[in-house]
């Protein structure tokens, strides 16, 4: 059988280090890790468990916005009463991703590093054509089934969608990912596939994510997401948009708008096109569902996916319209 | 209660206890608190674990199997493969058809579908087994592969000639009536899921096999593997006291535990094996896909003049599964022609299977859905035009119903639903973004009856024993068999402990079509009816007894006391009695077969579905009935269907425990909107394989996607049904939801679909 060595590292700095070996993975709250190793993707020589280090699940929220430990629980931070009102996307993201079981296991660390539900991905014994598993192995999904699959951010060599919700409303507010001492943008830390899909994160051998800081904005306070799915819970978008709003003055005109997709991309997707064509226009309902459409932008259908091209800007639009109507 | 006097009505008198009652279930206990053994949670020493191997291409041949390598692996005590398996004798069917004379391999050399077994190993931990299975290198010949229904090369397939059912000139009919329609639709593969997967332990000790293994028949199941080992009937004992679910799945014995017990004879120890949740979806079949074109011709006030129906279900390569398509067309209304055919096709998938209701579920998708669609095109309410078509008798056995509730099904519904208040124009009833629809549909499911025995013991302490080789997978046999034997016998359903889920008890057909409860109530009735004489007549007989001097014709026992009608006489518990005559128990066993019936006649009907009585046999027709009136709310932008509102009114004659039969309703009805909005087994074209074989992507529904559901009993007591009176329960609710839910997103939306599930990406 396969035997893997396991750690339980005693610091931060322990964990880095003993994490910079190849073959080894990090083990917090398992609901990715253990559900990757049973289907024979995930494969670690050593695990090091982190669950145990002290202060790494505290959730601050001031002025300048929420820091919030890598060991948070996903369930404590949607439930969290100041992030519920600094942040309402990013609670209403958690409360909408997986199960209350899951919840109440999976960190918020390693829910950036959840891996996505490509089923050609998760069957290598059925499928050994896979470029994120095996690079230059192929990709099994182009021509397969296709209906969960990405439009956004897709290459020849992979279509895989990006699944999770919390990071969609992560990068719409800015939000940084603490590595120890090195800072990266959301939106730098999830990576296009291009030709290297196997490659999904920024984030180097010996470094751990130690926490997420999302800056304090209107947009922010003023927040939410939407969620479709073919299932009312316990299911993965088929389109999903976080969406902030700041109003001048008048209560009318669109200072700051903040727009992104989850469901239909290879990585949380940041919709720029559509909040630089509102900023400074009146929210009027024609205006939104015409500037929702730049969303998919350059989106590529394979097939039975095609649906997420028109639903997508729908999404975006009737979010914030929400938002609007809460002026 | 007095001896010979039990009533047939809808028992409200004799409380939760009484047949009829609204008694919890009996093994619920056991269950929340975990103390029920499930089978593969026998702890048995020496106990090895076996690991299937599946093959990953749809069609071909087995080149080679390398299992050196896992051979070598650590803890590893046997690879088996078509090779070193040990041979087996071909069984007979479930119909008891002789099996042609030739060796059984479980393990395939020639693939017919991906995901077949083709090797497996044995080690002494799960985890060896795993691993050691992954080093297993089996390569193939290839050949092209017919992925489905709509494959090019899948072409018309086999007529069915037992499936045509046709009277008067229907083509004619069709041809001259004013008003005319014609629809296609379609179902996709559809699995039974059941919450605990497949697996087995089974033990050899000497010749005898004994199988813990869930089963929804385990006399059926003992006689398939005493025939694929060649040993006596009587040397297999299958061990089933709990089921997680098994939805028609958990039937019969399968090719995973003919490889299982092949290792634990080839190893002389004992041997598990349970099913991965993939292998669930391949392991065996679910339902079949299928296709039904549906044309209704009718005059100008909707009056059908003729159906015309064309069905096809899918089946595998080297097996025949018929779902019965025309079930339902032929029955439900009132037709002066009609013809009905069906033809299967052979495609590279596991044979499909029994899953709820087969047959009668995908049909009453066709019709339910077309006379809505007749509906619209005369513009009646679709209530309305199904009351104008009732079928006062079975149009096509020509016989009267036993009893059919439908129009008071439809009536009660209606009125609780609000139908009154519905507005016809489709795209006609809103609230902010959701469009809302309401949708109506009938279903009906037949009453199959067969034989039962069961062995009834009053014990010294009082208590009654009920043992009998049926079982509960969450129905609530227990329960209705202590309810029954309670009642029967005179004491309290506490007093009453039901043995069951063991071949060596008295013996029982198939839990499946909806009949082992009319079955096993009789039984029981029987049973505890003979044991009470028997205790009476002790009583009046027996000098030691002190009621013999009463020279009383008959005694009352109730509440677990004998005493006589009058009162005049002493006043005893049971258990008094006993020690007064000197007996440490009374012990009946009691049947329903005919009283001629041969040793040979009663292993044929309990190991065997041959002996089913037909639900025409004889005057009558006998089904059970029902109406669904279903509220959804369709965004209008989105495209997602979620339902909002259920009231159903259902007919299953007498009702045995009410509480737990609209538990099973409402389980049928959850999942007919997971079949309507949900499910699908999602196949890769190129490979011929499901790729959402597990939980995560096979959706089902949550408690999110489920309003409440209000189910109505309508049903009153048919003894042309079942010995107490109740028809089928278990399958009839799931019948005639997904064309409710349909019906409902037409009238929400203007679009009707025709192909389940209604996703998304049909309404955008």
């Amino acid at each position: 059988m396969r035997d893997f060595s396991y750690l339980r590292a005693g610091s931060v700095e322990a964990a880095r280090q003993a994490a910079a070996l190849p073959g080894t993975m990090i083990l917090a709250g398992g609901t990715t890790l253990i559900d990757l190793a049973k289907c024979g993707v995930a494969e670690p020589d050593s695990l090091v468990d982190i669950t145990h280090l002290k202060g790494l699940d505290k959730i601050e929220v001031s002025a300048r916005g929420a820091t919030i430990g890598a060991l948070a629980k996903m369930g404590h931070v949607a439930d969290h009463a100041d992030i519920k009102r600094h942040f309402p996307a990013v609670s209403e993201a958690l409360w909408q991703a997986a199960s209350a079981q899951i919840r109440n296991m999976a960190t918020i660390g390693g829910n950036l590093m959840q891996r996505t539900r490509c089923p050609y991905f998760r069957d290598p014994a059925n499928f050994p054509a896979c470029n994120k598993r095996e690079p230059g192995s192929g990709c099994s999904a182009i021509g397969g089934v296709t209906r969960g699959h990405a439009v956004l951010g897709t290459s020849d060599a992979c279509i895989a969608m990006y699944p999770g919700d919390l990071a969609t409303a992560l990068i719409a507010f800015d939000a940084i990912v603490h590595l120890g001492e090195r800072q990266v943008s959301v939106d730098d830390f999830f990576l296009l596939p291009g030709a290297t899909p196997d490659k999904e994160h920024a984030i180097e051998p010996g470094e751990m994510i130690t926490a997420i800081e999302i800056p304090d904005s209107a947009a922010a306070r003023r927040s939410t997401y939407l969620k479709i799915r073919d299932r009312q819970s316990y299911e993965f978008a088929a389109a999903s948009a976080a969406v902030g709003i700041e109003f001048e003055a008048d209560g009318r005109t669109i200072r700051d708008l903040r727009v992104a997709l989850g469901g239909v991309a290879t990585k949380p997707w940041r919709a720029r096109a559509v909040e630089e064509a509102l900023k400074g226009k009146v929210l009027e309902p024609d205006a939104v569902r015409a500037a929702s459409l730049l969303a998919v932008e350059g989106a590529v259908d394979n097939g039975a996916n095609h649906y997420k091209i028109e639903l997508a800007p729908r999404v975006v639009a009737r979010a914030i319209l929400k938002m609007g109507e809460t002026a | 209660m007095t001896v010979h006097n039990m009533r047939h009505g809808d028992a409200s008198d004799g409380g939760a206890d009484a047949i009829g009652g609204r008694l919890s279930r009996v093994d619920g206990p056991a269950k929340i608190t975990g103390s029920a053994k499930y089978a593969v949670e026998q702890q048995l020493e020496g106990l090895a674990y076996a690991v299937l191997v599946e093959s990953t291409v749809a069609s071909g041949k087995v080149r080679r199997i390398d299992t050196a390598e896992a051979e070598a692996a650590p803890g590893v005590l046997k690879v088996l493969t078509p090779d070193t398996i040990i041979s087996l004798r071909t069984a007979s069917d479930w119909f008891g058809t002789p099996p042609p004379d030739k060796p059984y391999c479980p393990l395939a050399r020639d693939i017919t579908f991906s995901g077949q077994h083709v090797a497996a190993v044995v080690a002494e931990t799960f985890e060896q087994a795993v691993a050691a299975a992954a080093l297993v290198k089996v390569s193939y010949d290839e050949t092209p592969s017919i992925v489905d229904l709509s494959d090019s090369k899948a072409g018309d397939g086999i007529p069915i000639d037992a499936m045509t059912k046709e009277w008067g000139d229907a083509q004619a009919a069709f041809a001259s009536a004013p008003v005319r329609i014609c629809a296609a639709y379609n179902t996709p593969r559809e699995y039974q899921a059941p919450m605990e997967p497949h697996g087995l332990i089974a033990h050899w000790e000497g010749d005898k096999l004994t199988v813990w293994e869930p089963s929804q028949w385990l006399d059926g199941m003992a006689r398939t593997y005493a025939e694929w080992f060649d040993v006596p009937f009587e040397n297999v004992r299958l061990v089933s006291p709990y089921i997680g679910g098994g939805f028609g799945s958990k039937a019969l014995a399968l090719s995973h535990g003919a490889v299982a017990a092949s290792a634990a004879r080839m190893l002389g120890r004992p041997v598990r094996l349970v099913m991965t949740r993939p292998q669930t979806f391949t392991g065996y079949g679910g339902r079949a896909a299928t296709r039904q074109t549906v044309t209704i011709g009718a005059d100008g006030e909707g009056i059908i003049q003729s159906i015309v129906h064309r069905g096809i279900n899918e089946t595998s390569m080297d097996g025949m599964w018929v779902e019965p398509l025309g079930s339902v067309t032929s029955i439900m209304y009132a037709t002066p022609n009609f013809s009905s055919k069906q033809n299967v096709v052979r495609v590279n998938s596991v044979v499909p299977g029994a899953m709820r209701a087969p047959g009668e579920n995908p049909s009453a998708f066709g019709i339910e859905s077309t006379i809505d669609e007749l509906a619209y095109e005369v513009g009646i309410d679709p209530l309305e035009i199904r009351l104008r078509n009732y079928a006062e008798q079975d149009p096509h056995a020509k016989k009267a119903w036993s009893t059919r509730q439908l129009r008071e099904a439809f009536a009660v519904g209606a009125e609780r639903f609000g139908w009154a208040r519905r507005t016809p124009e489709p795209r006609s009833m809103r609230d902010g973004n959701q469009l809302i629809g309401w949708g109506v549909a009938a279903g009906t499911y037949p009453v199959r009856r067969a034989y039962g025995e069961a062995i009834v013991r009053i014990l010294a302490d009082g208590s009654v024993e009920v043992e009998s080789s049926s079982i509960d997978m969450g129905q609530g046999t227990y329960t209705i068999l202590a309810q029954t034997a309670a009642e029967t016998v005179g004491v309290p359903a506490d007093n009453v402990v039901v043995k069951l889920g063991d071949s060596r008890f008295p013996r029982a057909g198939v839990a499946g079509g909806s009949r082992l409860a009319g079955v096993m109530t009789g039984a029981v009735y029987k049973a505890a009816t003979s044991a009470l004489d028997q205790l009476v007549g002790l009583a009046i007989s027996d000098p030691r007894s002190p009621f013999h001097a009463l020279q009383a014709n008959t005694l009352v026992v109730a509440n677990g006391r004998i005493s006589s009608p009058r009162g005049d006489g002493p006043d005893l518990s049971i258990a008094k009695l006993l020690t007064s005559v000197g007996r440490d128990h009374i012990e009946a066993t009691g049947d329903t077969m005919p009283a001629n019936s041969t040793a040979q006649d009663r292993y044929k009907n309990y190991t065997t579905i041959a002996m089913a009585l037909p639900h025409t046999e004889g005057d009558y027709s006998r089904h059970s009935w029902c109406a669904h009136f279903i509220e959804v709310r369709v965004d209008e932008d989105f495209g997602t269907v979620r339902v909002s509102r259920v009231v159903s009114a259902l007919d299953s004659g007498r009702l045995y425990n009410p509480k737990l039969a609209e538990s099973q309703w409402k389980g049928g009805i959850i999942m007919g909107i997971g079949q309507a909005l949900l499910e699908e087994g999602i196949v890769d074209r190129r490979h011929g394989r499901i790729v959402n074989n597990n939980l995560a992507d096979y959706l089902v529904p949550t408690n999110a996607d489920i309003p409440d559901i209000e189910v109505i009993s309508v049903g009153i007591p048919d003894l042309h049904s079942s010995v107490l009176g109740g028809k089928g329960v278990g399958e009839l609710a799931i019948v005639g939801v997904a064309p409710a839910i349909a019906n409902a997103v037409f009238h929400a939306t203007g679009k009707r679909v025709r192909d389940l599930p209604i996703t998304l990406e049909k309404l955008i």
